[in-house]
Formats: structure tokens, sequence, C-alpha cells
């Protein structure tokens, strides 16, 4: 089994992709890109296909919200080289108003479902899916209820909150 | 009133039927519904639909302190819980740097393959059940009860185990956890034996798994499936040999991987997975004759949660107790994946933090949901009966598939 260095990795990508890709860490071994949404088709498939990366393997997408940044809504893809047994994490952060990014639907068929989900939880906007609809919830729900503005418990409580244990 | 064709058997019968196969249906085993399309007996074409018991666990993980979220994960996959909840306290582990002594991990070794093979026996049974063979399932069902015993003697549950702390284990295990572990050792494989002979050669059960529902080793891995069933197809990918936690890579034990990726060989990448727990057991408890026999938690008083006898007598073990409940004591702002083999396959944690008392966000990379997106494709031209034997294969849990 080859063995692709993380150090390896991050040449790689820089080499072919230089500014279009930024690496953000290396948070207990698992580098961590971020992308725009132009390059994520491209740099998946690329990632995919190259004989010396292979990560053939889709472990994960699913995404994250911060509501207080200016591309509050993040969408991260977990992937695993099999070959070379090294996974890598991939983020690529929208704007509130426009949460357009590509499907990888075309690239792995598993990425159906988890984009889906992604969709119904956060309201991604997967261009180019085949079949976009909420997954776990109901079809006709309104909100987005992962993302950070719908709070779980009912806000009129106070019994709560953070200045009750000296915070 | 309505004329109704009349069919005779040179009639050509165009007209498709619709079933609803769900949610509920007695032959789905739970909350999964399907609409397919029959021609006849053979499936043209379905869409699953899923959510029945969406319990928005992601959500509430945001509002709870870590240790309030091991509940969460043991309702995942019901089947071997334990899996879950340990997995959950690694990813935590991970995240604080908290370093396990050696006979923790062996304990959590043994634990975790009673899980898996408590997950295998029942699927594995139901599957024959589901053929028309019950005597094998009754057979080894009483020996699940014997896995509950030992989980009852380790953390007081049976089914939704909450087994565990971050650390090691909430108390040490006790001499009849021993006793019924080592009676379920010497026990169990005369009748995982006996099943496999009323099962493997049997005839009735060949004519109906072999070659049905049967996946290519790339169909699988574009499809993201993990666990007995991608191994099933040849694939040899399982998280304890390439990613090692908990110490597996002391252990000396073979990932059996099938080669047509159908029914049958899925029912035998279990079956030899339940032989290579049982090896596993027995090699950890080799292994914990030479530790300590009294330490099952690391030193970590910052997160382990102090005996709830010194939190009723001591002032010191109170104040940590809170501070812990209530997520006070800082922790590192960062994120983290971490995986463990989950009975069905890859169960992810990707956990990130902002140093708050919840986590800011988690995910559970949950291997049911992902397996199960492709039952509606792969049963185009299937009959309906091997469909139903199709789904049984895939060990789907309703829990974990929905979350």
């Amino acid at each position: 089994m080859g063995k692709l260095t993380n150090e390896d990795l991050v040449k790689k990508i820089s080499e072919k992709y230089s500014d279009q890709v930024t690496l953000l860490g290396e948070p207990f071994g698992l580098l961590t890109f971020e992308t725009g949404r132009d390059q994520i088709t491209d740099l998946l498939t690329w990632l995919k296909n190259d004989t010396s990366t292979q990560f053939i393997y889709l472990t994960d997408i699913t995404a994250i919200h911060y509501p207080e940044l200016p591309k509050p809504i993040g969408v991260i893809y977990h992937l695993h080289s099999l070959v070379n047994n090294v996974r890598v994490r991939i983020k690529v952060f929208l704007e509130d108003a426009d949460v357009h990014i590509p499907t990888a639907s075309n690239i792995w068929n598993g990425a159906n479902w988890m984009e889906r989900e992604t969709y119904d939880l956060f309201g991604v906007i997967f261009d180019g899916h085949p079949d976009l609809r909420r997954i776990l919830n109901v079809d006709d729900m309104t909100a987005f209820p992962m993302r950070k503005e719908f709070p779980l418990e009912d806000p009129n409580r106070v019994d709560k909150k953070d200045y009750f244990f000296g915070r | 009133m309505q004329n109704h064709p009349v069919y005779t058997d040179n009639d050509p019968q165009t007209e498709l039927s619709t079933l609803n196969l769900g949610p509920t249906h007695p032959a789905t085993h739970g909350v999964f519904q399907n609409v397919l399309q029959l021609d006849g007996e053979r499936i043209v074409s379905g869409v699953s639909t899923i959510g029945y018991i969406h319990r928005a666990f992601e959500k509430i993980a945001e509002h709870r302190p870590f240790y309030q979220i091991t509940p969460l994960t043991d309702r995942l996959n019901y089947c071997s819980s334990p899996i879950n909840n340990m997995g959950w306290h690694m990813t935590v582990e991970k995240l604080l740097g908290i370093e396990t002594p050696k006979r923790v991990d062996y304990l959590r070794i043994i634990i975790m393959e009673l899980a898996r093979i408590a997950d295998h026996l029942i699927c594995n049974s139901v599957l024959a059940v589901d053929t028309g063979a019950a005597t094998g399932f009754f057979y080894v069902m009483e020996y699940r009860e014997a896995i509950y015993e030992i989980y009852e003697e380790v953390c007081g549950s049976r089914l939704t185990t909450n087994i565990g702390r971050i650390g090691g284990f909430e108390r040490n295990f006790n001499a009849i956890a021993f006793r019924k572990l080592r009676k379920f050792l010497k026990e169990y494989p005369v009748v995982l034996k006996e099943f496999e002979n009323l099962t493997k050669r049997n005839r009735i059960f060949i004519d109906r798994t072999k070659d049905v529902a049967a996946v290519t080793a790339e169909d699988a891995i574009s499809y993201s499936w993990s666990g007995p069933i991608l191994r099933a197809t040849g694939v040899d990918y399982d998280v304890r040999a390439m990613n090692p936690y908990c110490s597996y890579e002391e252990f000396d034990f073979e990932v059996p991987v099938g080669e047509n990726g159908d029914v049958y060989s899925r029912y035998l990448v279990r079956q030899e997975e339940m032989w290579q727990s049982l090896r596993l057991i027995e090699q950890a408890l080799v292994k914990l004759e030479k530790e300590p026999s009294d330490i099952f938690h690391a030193d970590v008083p910052d997160f382990y949660l102090p005996p709830k006898e010194d939190v009723y007598n001591n002032m010191e073990a109170l104040i940590y107790h809170f501070k812990i409940v209530m997520g006070e004591i800082p922790t590192p702002n960062t994120e983290v994946y971490h995986s463990v083999e989950g009975g069905n396959g890859e169960l992810g944690f990707y956990l990130v933090n902002d140093g708050g008392r919840s986590p800011y966000r988690l995910h559970f990379r949950r291997p049911s949901f992902i397996n199960y997106q492709m039952y509606a494709p792969m049963s185009r031209g299937m009959l309906l009966s091997d469909a139903i034997i199709n789904m049984s294969s895939l060990n789907v849990i309703a829990g974990e598939l929905d979350a």
C-alpha cells in the first residue's frame, strides 16, 4: 500500500491549484483545505481520479453555520484515499443570499443522499443534483433547522441563561 | 358497476401495480417505506422514503455538554449501542488529548466486540427467518441475552447502555461480569457453529441468498458503502485495521472479505466476523491479565466524573462533578473527525468545538443512512421476495438511518 503523506498532498494540491485552494490546518492529522465553489467540482474530480491521490471514497458531506461570518454556510467534504489510507477535509463557504454549490453526485453516487440531508438541514442548494428534496424532515417544512437562528428550546425560557452560571 | 378486465394465462399484462412496502410493514422489520412499481412480482422501480423517526440528534447535541450526548449515540444503532457510546467517548478523548490506559482499551475492545457479535447474530438469524428458518433465530437469540447480561453487570442497563465515561468506564468490571463473559465464550462458539450448520450449506438458504442483490466493488465504493456489506464485495476496508483505535493494532485478527457481493456473501462475512470477534475477546482477556486489575479509567479529574459516593460526601468531588456536568471546564477550540467500525460500517463523529459547553456542531456519519440509499436503485429488476431478503442483509437500523 503506497503511503501518501500530508506534506506530499499539500505540495501536490498547491502545485495544481496554487491560490485557488487555501490550507486551513491539520487538526489531529487531518488536512483541511478551503476552496471556492468554482473549483470544488474540479478539485474533487482530480482528487478522486489522479493516480497519486486516489481519494475514491467519499466518507461524508455535511455543513456548518457561522451566522456572524460574511460567508456563513460552510459545506464540508471528508474524503478518504483507500489506497493510500489518507483522509482530507475540504470546506467551501457560501454567502447567505447565494447558497448554491455544484453537486458531487456525478462524481460519487453516494453523494446523493448526503447532499439531500445537507439541503434539508442547512438549505444548501446543490446545483445539478438529480433529486434535491428534503430527506429527514417533512416536505412542506419551510425552515432549515440546523441553522443557528432556529433555537432548540423555547427562547422565552430564562433558567438556562449563561449569567446564572457566572458567564 | 366497473368492468374489470379478465386476464387469461396468455394475455400480456402491461399495467404496473404500485406497492407501498411499509412503513411498519411486517416484512421490513422497521419503519421503512418503499413505494415500488411492480410488474407482476418483479420490481420495475422504487422510491425509498426515510425520516419517520428523525429525532434531530445533531441539533440536540449542540445544546448538551459532552456527557449528555452519550445517550443520544446509543440510540443510533441500538443493536450495538456500546460501539456508539465508546466511539463518541473516543472522539471527545481525541479532542481533549486524553490517553487511556491499556486496560481500558482492552476492556473497551471486549465490550465493543461483544456488541458486534450481538449485532451480527441478530442480522444473520433474522436473515434466516426471512428465508423460512426460524429455529436458528431462537437458538442464537438466547446468546444475545447472555451478552446483555454482561452489559448489565458492567453498566446496569441492557439495550441503551450509556456504557463508559470520558477516559474509561464508570466502574470496574466485577468478577460476575468476567464469569458471565467466560461462560459466553465457552458456550457461544458451539451455538454459532450449529447455526452455521443449519444455514451455510442449506439448499433453501443458498437458493434464496446466492446471487441475490449482487453488487460490484466499484458500485459499493461509489455509494460510500462500509462495513460487512462493503467487505462482501471484496473491498478490504475495516476501520479497525486501517485506522486502528483502542489498541486494535496490537491484536491478531483477520478482516474477512467476500467475493460476490451478494446476500450470501454478506451472511458469510458477518458470520466470519463473529468468529474474529470471539478471537479478539480471547486475546483481550489474555492481555488483561498483565495489567493492574484496579485501573478502569484515565487519571483526568477535569473530565472524568467522580464516583457518586464521593459526590455525596466530598466537597471537592461535588465541585468537579458540577463543573463537568455543566460543561464549565474549557475545551480546545478545534475540530476533530473520529470513526470506529460499527456493526454496519464506519461510524464517524465530526465534532466542531468552539470551547463552549456543548459542541458547536456535531455530525454523525451513520453507516445505515449511507448504506441504505442504494436499496431502491439495486432493487430494480429484482423479485419482491428477494428485495425483502436484501433489506435484511443490509442490516439497516432505523435509529441510525434517521438520527
